[in-house]
């Protein structure tokens, strides 16, 4: 255990570590909290380490927020806490917090887009007017939250020239809250509206939906023995090879979908089948290797690889769905890279369990899609 | 007036005082308080305050003490967590604290993240939410430990929700995150939060919460359902200490009265308790139908609501109906109940109050909290608590 204390507290002096901590004592408690690992482990330590770190005076705010750069969610979550005791405490004996190192931590996107947000609560908690003057800043902002409540406010401001029947300022309001809206229900919001004030919106290109599959099927699952079933596009892709499916022989068929919300229907090129799986792969250029998220939302089962490996997958039917469902953290590489999923449709029959399609798009950290030329 | 407590603690079946309610459905885990003397009718005069909450949720409110302590989900992806403590005596907030969802928080639309209700041993206060990140505070806030139960499990979750509520026995958090994923309950540290077991359970979805049933020489045991049967685990060691194959519902949770489990399940089912055998079938009644809200046994009667809002009354004994009662629905909340009257509060925010002692029974008090609540109520040291998506209330109940 002393091992992994010390290996928290080097790698938390990668991150910069300020001298008012050292000098309050908290370097060692911030440590042990970046150390929290899976399944409990140092929550033990952890206890007694965020007594120390929610005791510290309110001065040390911007170190206990900027101790989150860099953590795993749970210590963002046992940091987050420790501020929230700060404050509190602050707030009982009338302290003033320190809004001007609150705002330069803010400042700094490099730090935490959590722990920035947290920065501008902190901020709007006790100076409304800096909040609004702060937040006119933050249509580009790297924090999703920060950005989302920027472009909210331009909604808002869209929504009430709408209802004052200025149709073509409503419309350019509503472009200008698009052009940086990255989170989905939001982009859909503004699209929809758009549409219905005569301005349609290239749904496919603003979501940036990987939209042009080759795809095979069926191949059997019933049940549900597919999931975990490999069969052979799993071993090897090879668009010209034909295979013992479900009900016959089968082979790989181009399909793109032209659908607002990108929607793979496997329906339509395999037929409505129960029990069955199917596959779609694609290629995909990228000018440079580069972080990526790949957005899948689907109501089946269903796993995805990227360029062989596999990210990730779940077996779970016709429990809802929502765009950007399932965030898998992945890395391009330039040059081609190849996409696989398998979507595996179950043996109920009901008619809202006819559904087999996916949805998937390539984005960075916040949302912005990444369109790549296909093959 | 005084309350009295019929206190079960000379039993073991619970740690906190018996005023308390530390857990979905009171301190016995079926929906009954102890207290005698809680006022029959309720009207506005009995509102004693409301407190704003900052989020979404329809876990029930916990009472240890003075204190209140309620879960919410706030933001756009009800992706903030909230554990807040009110004071019972006027409702003012003595403390906060917020967490980051660290599991997906995509559920019904119907429902909330703050779904499951919290568990306390009195010491503390064990918070769980749909995305399956588990807080562990104390009574001052304090925060002990925490987990991120899909960031350890990653395919455990369900996309209409988990709502399954917690349970600390002997020390152990029993834990269930039951789906179609990466299905399991787990037995987790009360101390550190560590698991001390964790078993794998059926692939199917799962919102019913398990209950302390009595096992062998005065020790206890949990009893978990689902669609496959009932399950008896040591909650020490999470063995299995007998199981059977009778489906059970996989929404509403099962009450104990003294040693029979009614177990709903295309009806409901009272299984005689063994404490180291299979319990034994003593009769299944069908047209015994619980919807969403659980089944309530008081003395010798259970009660289901089925969708239609029909309250129904049986005998204990052979599960036959003696009548049957239509009221003001639709129902998600299972009723309370303290001394002879059921507490029932509909979806749209109105609580009726229900004298079982009548021939037919009688809805003897309606008041209309003009707000949606799911949340199931709680009764604490002679008061109601109810939580919508926006208010707490406690009423007074004398």
């Amino acid at each position: 255990m002393h091992k992994i204390h010390l290996l928290a507290l080097v790698g938390f002096t990668i991150y910069g570590i300020s001298s008012s901590a050292r000098a309050a004592g908290l370097s060692e408690s911030i440590a042990v909290i970046r150390a929290i690992g899976p399944e409990g482990k140092g929550n033990a330590e952890a206890t007694a380490a965020w007594k120390n770190l929610s005791a510290a005076p309110v001065k040390e705010l911007p170190t206990l927020l900027g101790a989150m750069d860099g953590a795993n969610e749970l210590a963002l979550n046992w940091l987050r806490s420790a501020v929230d005791t700060v404050v509190a405490r602050a707030a009982a004996k009338k302290e003033a917090l320190p809004v001007a190192a609150l705002e330069k931590f803010l400042g700094d996107q490099g730090h935490h887009p959590r722990a920035r947000r947290f920065a501008y609560e902190l901020i709007a908690s006790t100076d409304t007017k800096a909040a609004e003057r702060l937040m006119a800043g933050m249509l580009g902002d790297s924090s999703p939250e920060l950005r989302r409540e920027a472009v909210q406010r331009l909604i808002t401001e869209a929504d009430t020239l709408h209802k004052a029947s200025k149709t073509n300022d409503a419309i350019t309001k509503y472009q200008a809250a698009l052009k940086p809206a990255r989170e989905a229900d939001q982009v859909d919001a503004i699209a929809q509206v758009l549409g219905k004030l005569g301005a349609p919106v290239d749904f496919q290109k603003t979501f940036g939906w990987v939209n042009k599959w080759q795809v095979i099927g069926p191949f059997d699952n019933t049940g549900g023995a597919g999931f975990e079933r490999a069969f052979p596009p799993e071993a090897a892709v090879d668009l010209k090879a034909e295979y013992d499916g479900k009900t016959g022989k089968v082979r790989w068929q181009e399909v793109s979908s032209t659908n607002d919300y990108g929607a793979v229907d496997f329906n339509k090129p395999i037929g409505e089948l129960k029990g069955v799986t199917g596959y779609a792969w694609t290629e995909l250029d990228s000018d440079k290797s580069r972080p990526v998220e790949l957005r899948m939302a689907c109501d089946n089962g269903w796993k995805v690889w990227l360029n062989g490996k596999l990210l990730f997958g779940r077996d779970e039917y016709h429990y809802g769905t929502e765009i950007d469902q399932y965030r898998m953290p992945a890395e391009l590489k330039a040059g081609k890279n190849t996409i696989l999923v398998k979507l595996c449709q179950n043996e109920m029959v009901a008619d809202w369990t006819k559904t087999w399609e996916f949805q998937l798009r390539i984005t960075d950290a916040i949302g912005t899609p990444i369109i790549l030329a296909g093959k | 007036m005084k309350f009295i407590s019929i206190t079960l603690a000379s039993l073991g079946l619970f740690t906190a005082t018996a005023a308390d309610w530390t857990q979905f459905r009171g301190p016995h885990g079926n929906g009954v308080s102890d207290e005698i003397g809680v006022a029959v009718k309720l009207d506005q005069s009995n509102v004693a305050w409301k407190s704003a909450l900052p989020g979404r949720g329809l876990s029930s409110p916990l009472i240890i003490g003075d204190r209140v302590f309620v879960t919410c989900s706030s933001g756009a992806k009800q992706d903030r967590l909230h554990v807040i403590c009110y004071s019972a005596k006027d409702g003012a907030k003595l403390w906060e604290r917020q967490f980051w969802a660290t599991g997906r928080t995509l559920v019904h639309e119907k429902i909330s993240v703050a779904a499951p209700t919290p568990a306390s041993d009195g010491r503390r206060i064990y918070a769980v939410f749909s995305s399956n990140d588990l807080v562990c505070l104390d009574l001052e806030g304090n925060l002990i430990w925490l987990r991120g139960l899909t960031r350890d499990y990653p395919r455990s979750s369900n996309s209409l929700g988990l709502s399954s509520s917690l349970l600390v026995v002997d020390d152990v958090v029993v834990a269930m995150s039951e789906n179609e994923g990466d299905s399991f309950t787990a037995g987790l540290d009360a101390a550190t939060g560590v698991n001390r077991w964790k078993i794998n359970r059926p692939k199917e979805a799962n919102w019913t919460s398990p209950i302390v049933i009595p096992g062998a020489s005065g020790r206890r045991m949990v009893a978990i359902q689902s669609g496959k049967g009932l399950t008896a685990i040591d909650p020490a060691t999470g063995k299995i200490v007998w199981a059977n194959t009778n489906s059970a519902a996989t929404i509403p949770s099962s009450a104990l009265l003294n040693s029979m489990l009614y177990v709903p399940g295309g009806g409901i089912t009272a299984w005689k308790l063994d404490a180291a055998n299979p319990p034994t079938q003593l009769w299944k009644a069908a047209q015994l139908m619980a919807s969403t809200a659980s089944p309530v046994a008081l003395g010798e009667r259970l009660f289901t609501v089925n969708n239609a809002a029909v309250l129904t009354c049986a005998d204990v004994v052979d599960g036959k109906r003696l009548w049957q009662l239509r009221l003001q629905g639709p129902f998600s909340a299972t009723p309370v109940a303290a001394g002879n009257t059921l507490y029932c509060v509909s979806e749209k925010g109105v609580l009726q109050t229900v004298d079982t002692t009548k021939p037919e029974g009688e809805i003897v008090s309606t008041l209309d909290l003009k707000e949606t609540i799911l949340a199931t109520p709680s009764i604490a040291n002679g008061a109601f608590y109810l939580r919508s998506d926006a208010t707490l209330w406690k009423l007074k109940g004398t």
